[in-house]
């Protein structure tokens, strides 16, 4: 049979079902595949709250997203060109994800009653006309699986759980990927359960010559492989390479790394990570509260160790105390917060921008701590060691701000050599001669650290002011005024130690778009969209939230207007128009999920449009 | 090899000046600790007490070791966080009764369940003192105080039965206006292996005068606090002359000398004994009951930081210690040319 292939240079699709149909597993073996071919890509899960959802309702469906291509891939995609759903539900919950024109896969045997009235339809919209706008595939995935193992004698629980990899070897014959590593993968994963190996690879199989041998699929795409620096690479989530940050700095360092922590979504996979790794010198404590989470390593940055602890808003906001306490004794902590959907509970699983202000000033007191934003999940490790960088240079607790989406997401990090990483190395004092608790270094205003076991420096610190130098609890009214701003300036000082910040585009023009955060991948596509066409736009990506680079406040002079989009109701924007006396516009959707590109572009024509 | 100084109790005091009100029973426990800590051939650099807020928790700002003032309620927090990163130190959590039974409540009993190293002296007199004069969680209920005026309704915790409620392996009770038996109990506890958990009744002279006189003054003392001595059966009262029996599970003073009962009828302290441990703990608070002092309750278990120590030993010796370059580059992993 003639078939057409056409090349494409990007694609989006999403596999969704039922929690208990392996959506995610289909999707992590897709993006091995796709990393396998050398495309660019970044993924996405997207699962329910609930552990246990009820099979085929609307609240149970789980799905996973992958954006490839055959150039930089900054996001997850916007809409998806392909929808695989393997029941009603999931049709329901993501058509309004797809593109117009674009594919349905849909496993025509779970379009039956039940699944059709759980749904909430009516009919079946595979046999009526609302697909219209969309390319179909109704294929009776259940019916294919049982019929390629009906000779293994495998029960029917064990055959429906195979159907996943059907879709899987059907997508992997319509976008051209390689079977081999999934199968390498199944070889490995049930090594002594030769029945499920076979029904596994066969099923695979099946899915493939499915779409190689039957009429209905009759093109099928090529993705031809991205320019990517050259170098060893391998797929991470955000929350994975958190956590190795951490432990990267904590190597260069020569500290063992210390983790507090208290259980949270969409945090918790940091705390897990690291717990594997007793071997690595890497010690995880899973506190009583948040509070034991921050205090304990508090007490472990005091012991020498560097101290780190994960959370989300609502644990951020328990620590608050605890991290006015490490602001006053002057000790390294890294502080991670995957922000998500607030206020309160809000929504745990869903994304969220809106603990920046909470970051920056949430605490009684003059409480100047620095904040750092990722920008992606593979940033999550390089802004993580960067905080412990600062953490353990300043003597200072940092708060590294990540959120759901890019916690969850996963792209193709290239490996750093651990030994081309920055050496972290702080210096403790030893030497009796001379020494105070609260002197300083000249430079960096940084105190000195004198850790417990060291002869000759026995030496209190605490909560309460200090005076100046011997670190004595003082009342002193101008006391208290010097060690205030000596505190500030010491973290206003790290401006001096971050590079400046560049623009995206031309250093000046009618507008710019500032972003922060996971929000990253959206702008830059929008701005490139925007700037193919001709407008003026340039974009800012602001990894330091605080301090901001020193060359921010020219770089917003140079424009007519400033856009500011953010994932709350505009609070980088508070600080940009209150530090630059800036009047930018702010771009503000709050609905736990991130922004499309689309989005920003018609933000961007609007602005234009308006001059 | 490095030998410990020879230390006396000036090695332990501080540059500060002690800020208590005169009088407070505070001084008595800041005195005895420094007199007691020459004593447990610790050197002074490898000590640490950490505190929470209130006028117990000003403690470490007067031990020349070293010290960490922390915030309300969180002492046992920091220093287990500590005591993990650094097994090697010997880590003293001073704290109140409003520190640690109120808002520290939480990392207290888990420090207890968890066997963490840390020696908690719990300095109670049963009021707030630092914020002037609030009725604290072990405050008697029917106590006036400035927040209860018409008298406090709240039910006080019993320290002893709730440390050992939270599994604490060791746990003592002293008396301020009893250095040397206060001495001893330190010392007990700085030998534990694991939470030692003591309850010091602390007078507070300006909010909360005389709450602990029945059993500190002399006049009435001997007649209303039994010792308890490992071993030994629960004798008290000024002339030897009472005993604690058990009736069923209950406890019962009873005279030694009407001809009813003899010593072998007694209470024989076991300190290893955790039933026991809660009888005893329990005679607080009950009228016509002497108090019990000394150690409750005394038993080894691993403590936290030993059992993550041998997790760690066994993990580094299955997989060896983890190479942090290999660790990223195993598993999926691919080329670009």
């Amino acid at each position: 049979m003639n078939k057409i292939t056409k090349n494409i240079d990007e694609v989006t699709i999403r596999f969704a079902g039922d929690s208990g149909d392996g959506m995610q597993l289909t999707g992590g073996q897709f993006t091995t595949a796709t990393a396998f071919v050398g495309n660019d890509l970044a993924t996405m899960p997207d699962y329910p709250a609930e552990i246990r959802a009820p099979a085929g309702s609307l609240a149970g469906v789980s799905s996973f997203q992958i954006n490839f291509g055959a150039t930089e891939i900054r996001t997850p995609g916007d809409k998806s060109d392909c929808l695989v759903v393997m029941n009603p539900a999931a049709l329901k919950v993501y058509l309004k994800n797809l593109r117009e024109g674009g594919s349905i896969i849909a496993n025509a045997d779970n379009f039956a009653d039940k699944n059709l009235r759980l749904a909430g339809y009516e009919s079946n919209p595979l046999q009526n006309d609302s697909l219209g706008r969309y390319q179909v595939y109704a294929v009776e995935i259940s019916k294919l699986t049982q019929n390629a193992l009906k000779d293994l004698n495998l029960s029917p629980k064990i055959v429906d759980r195979t159907k996943n990899f059907f879709a899987l070897g059907l997508t992997y014959w319509m976008y051209n990927r390689p079977m081999e590593p999934t199968l390498k993968w199944i070889r490995e994963k049930f090594a002594g359960k030769e029945d499920i190996i076979e029904a596994n690879t066969r099923v695979l199989k099946a899915g493939h010559a499915y779409g190689e041998t039957t009429e209905i699929f009759t093109v099928r795409f090529e993705v031809a492989p991205a320019q990517l620096p050259p170098g060893r690479y391998r797929s991470i989530t955000g929350n994975e390479a958190t956590a190795w940050g951490l432990m990267a700095a904590a190597k260069r360092a020569n500290l063992e790394l210390f983790l507090g922590s208290y259980p949270i979504t969409p945090a918790s996979e940091i705390l897990q990570e690291l717990s594997k790794y007793k071997n690595y010198g890497v010690k995880t404590f899973q506190a009583e509260d948040e509070i034991a989470g921050i205090t304990s390593a508090i007490g472990a940055s005091y012991g020498g160790a560097l101290g780190a602890t994960n959370t989300s808003g609502p644990g951020l906001a328990l620590k608050t105390e605890a991290m006015g306490l490490a602001v006053m004794l002057e000790l390294p902590l890294v502080i991670i917060d995957v922000q998500r959907g607030g206020p309160s509970t809000g929504l745990p699983t869903k994304t969220e921008q809106a603990d920046l202000l909470q970051a920056v000033y949430g605490r009684n007191g003059e409480a100047p701590i620095p904040v750092f934003a990722a920008c992606s999940p593979t940033d999550c490790f390089d802004t993580t060691f960067e905080a412990s960088r600062i953490a353990l240079k300043y003597m200072t607790p940092v708060i590294v701000l990540t959120d759901g989406y890019i916690a969850n997401g996963a792209e193709p990090w290239l490996i750093p050599k651990i030994s081309e990483l920055p050496d972290l190395s702080p210096t403790f004092v030893t030497n009796p001669e001379g020494f105070a608790p609260y002197k300083r270094d000249p430079q960096t205003l940084a105190r000195m650290w004198a850790i417990p076991g060291t002869p000759g420096l026995e030496h209190r610190i605490g909560g309460l002011e200090k005076e100046n130098i011997t670190g004595n609890i003082s009342y002193d009214p101008d006391n208290h005024h010097l060690m205030i701003t000596t505190r500030g300036e010491k973290i206003n000082n790290i401006t001096n130690d971050i590079p400046l910040a560049k623009v995206v585009g031309d250093e000046s023009g009618d507008l710019l778009v500032v972003s922060w955060g996971s929000t990253y991948g959206a702008v830059h596509n929008a701005v490139e969209t925007k700037r193919n066409e001709g407008l003026s736009v340039s974009h800012l990506h602001l990894k330091y939230i605080n301090p901001l680079q020193k060359n921010i406040g020219e770089i917003l002079s140079n424009f007519k207007q400033i856009l500011v989009p953010e994932i709350n109701l505009g609070q980088l924007i508070k600080i940009l128009r209150d530090k630059y006396l800036v009047d930018a516009v702010g771009f503000n959707l709050v609905r736990g999920l991130p922004f499309s590109a689309v989005e920003i572009e018609e933000k961007i024509d609007e602005m234009i449009k308006r001059g | 090899m490095n030998t410990i100084p020879i230390y006396t109790t000036k090695d332990f005091q501080s540059d500060q000046d002690v800020r208590w009100c005169p009088g407070c029973g505070d001084y008595s426990i800041l005195a005895q600790t420094q007199r007691v800590f020459p004593e447990l051939g610790i050197p002074k650099e490898k000590v640490v007490f950490v505190s929470g807020i209130g006028c117990s928790s000003r403690f470490p700002y007067y031990m020349n070791t070293y010290g960490f003032h922390g915030i309300h309620g969180r002492a046992a927090a920091i220093a287990s966080g500590l005591k993990i990163a650094r097994p090697d130190l010997s880590v003293w959590v001073a704290t109140g009764d409003g520190d640690g039974m109120s808002i520290g409540g939480n990392h207290f009993i888990h420090a207890c369940r968890r066997n963490i190293g840390l020696k908690i002296l719990l300095f109670n007199n049963q009021i707030y003192g630092l914020t002037k004069g609030q009725f604290s969680p072990t405050s008697l209920q029917g106590q006036v105080t400035k927040s209860t005026p018409f008298g406090n309704i709240d039910h006080p915790f019993n320290p002893l039965s709730l440390a050992l409620g939270a599994q604490a392996t060791f746990v003592a009770r002293t008396l301020d206006r009893d250095p040397k038996h206060m001495q001893t109990v330190i010392k007990r506890a700085a030998a534990h292996n694991g939470t030692a958990f003591v309850e010091i009744y602390q007078n507070c002279n300006v909010f909360n005068d005389g709450a602990f006189e029945l059993w500190t003054e002399k006049d009435s003392k001997d007649d209303n606090v039994v010792v308890l001595e490992n071993g030994k059966p629960l004798i008290f009262g000024k002339n030897k002359d009472k005993g604690i029996r058990l009736n069923g599970f209950t406890p019962e003073v009873v005279s030694l000398t009407d001809g009813k009962y003899t010593t072998g009828d007694l209470i024989v302290h076991n300190e290893k004994d955790s039933m026991l441990a809660f009888i005893l703990a329990g005679m607080s608070g009950i009228p016509n009951l002497p108090r019990p002092v000394g150690v409750v309750y005394a038993v080894e278990k691993p403590t936290y930081e030993q059992l993550m120590q041998s997790q760690i030993d066994e993990v580094a010796t299955k997989k060896r210690t983890g190479d942090l370059e290999k660790l990223f580059n195993r598993g999926e992993t691919w080329e670009v040319k």
